[in-house]
């Protein structure tokens, strides 16, 4: 075995001690939690897609009534050569 | 559509009851050498376990065949990653010599068994710098001296 293979594994033997107890009710808080995850991610989605709507929309209308591309009308007569 | 819903989530709810029955206390035991806690006195570390449980059971139907132990772990080292220089300070664990990264390095290797590369792709870092990382790490771990190694526990009524 190489020098670092023995370190490595001096290592392991130090790290591999018994596993610790486990706090109670470990699943059933957990799937709470990742419940409310689960909530709160719906949420920012609704929230995104209705703010995204009233922009679409928002713009829609804003189009139909702006006359941004319209040329503007003349102050002035025109020349008229043929009458 | 609510009872089939109601139903998909009791299914989903046993399901990741019995992964958490299997690994948690694994899991447990990878948090408390990040955190570098002692056994019995590791809030750190069940925060970590619990917020990484809570997230893989928000992805559990995202899952479609990834091992849930992968995925957890994973869960584990982002969290804690992010969560980095928090974890400078130490209580009395293990690796209370290290930093938060070579922590991390040395668990994964070591301690998970992460081949080099996995572990440079789960850390964002070039192997080298793994490697670099655990040399130093499994150093300075080794180092100490004999007196102030953890010693396995006496049994009861040893006399020695």
């Amino acid at each position: 075995m190489s020098i670092v293979d023995r370190k490595e594994s001096e290592v392991r033997a130090l790290l591999d001690t018994a596993h610790p107890l486990v706090p109670p009710y470990l699943a059933e808080r957990t799937i709470r939690q990742g419940r409310r995850v689960l909530g709160r991610r719906r949420v920012a989605k609704y929230t995104f897609w209705l703010l995204a709507a009233a922009v679409v929309i928002g713009l829609a209308v804003w189009a139909g009534v702006s006359d941004a591309w319209v040329e503007p009308a003349d102050t002035t007569t025109p020349d008229f050569t043929d009458w | 559509m609510g009872k089939r819903r109601a139903i998909q989530e009791q299914e989903r709810a046993r399901e990741f009851e019995s992964f958490v029955a299997g690994a948690a206390g694994r899991l447990l035991h990878t948090a408390q050498l990040l955190t570098s806690e002692p056994p019995g006195a590791a809030p750190a570390a069940e925060r970590l376990l619990t917020a990484a449980l809570a997230r893989t059971y928000a992805r559990w139907d995202r899952l479609h065949g990834e091992d849930p132990y992968e995925t957890a772990r994973q869960e584990l080292i982002s969290r804690f990653a992010h969560l980095g220089w928090r974890f400078r300070r130490t209580s009395g664990g293990l690796l209370d010599r290290l930093t938060p990264q070579e922590r991390l390095v040395l668990v994964l290797r070591l301690y998970e068994g992460v081949a080099e590369e996995q572990t440079a792709a789960a850390l964002g870092l070039p192997p080298e710098r793994v490697h670099a990382i655990l040399v130093g790490a499994t150093s300075t771990i080794l180092s100490r001296p004999a007196t102030a190694r953890r010693r396995a526990p006496r049994p009861e009524g040893a006399t020695t």
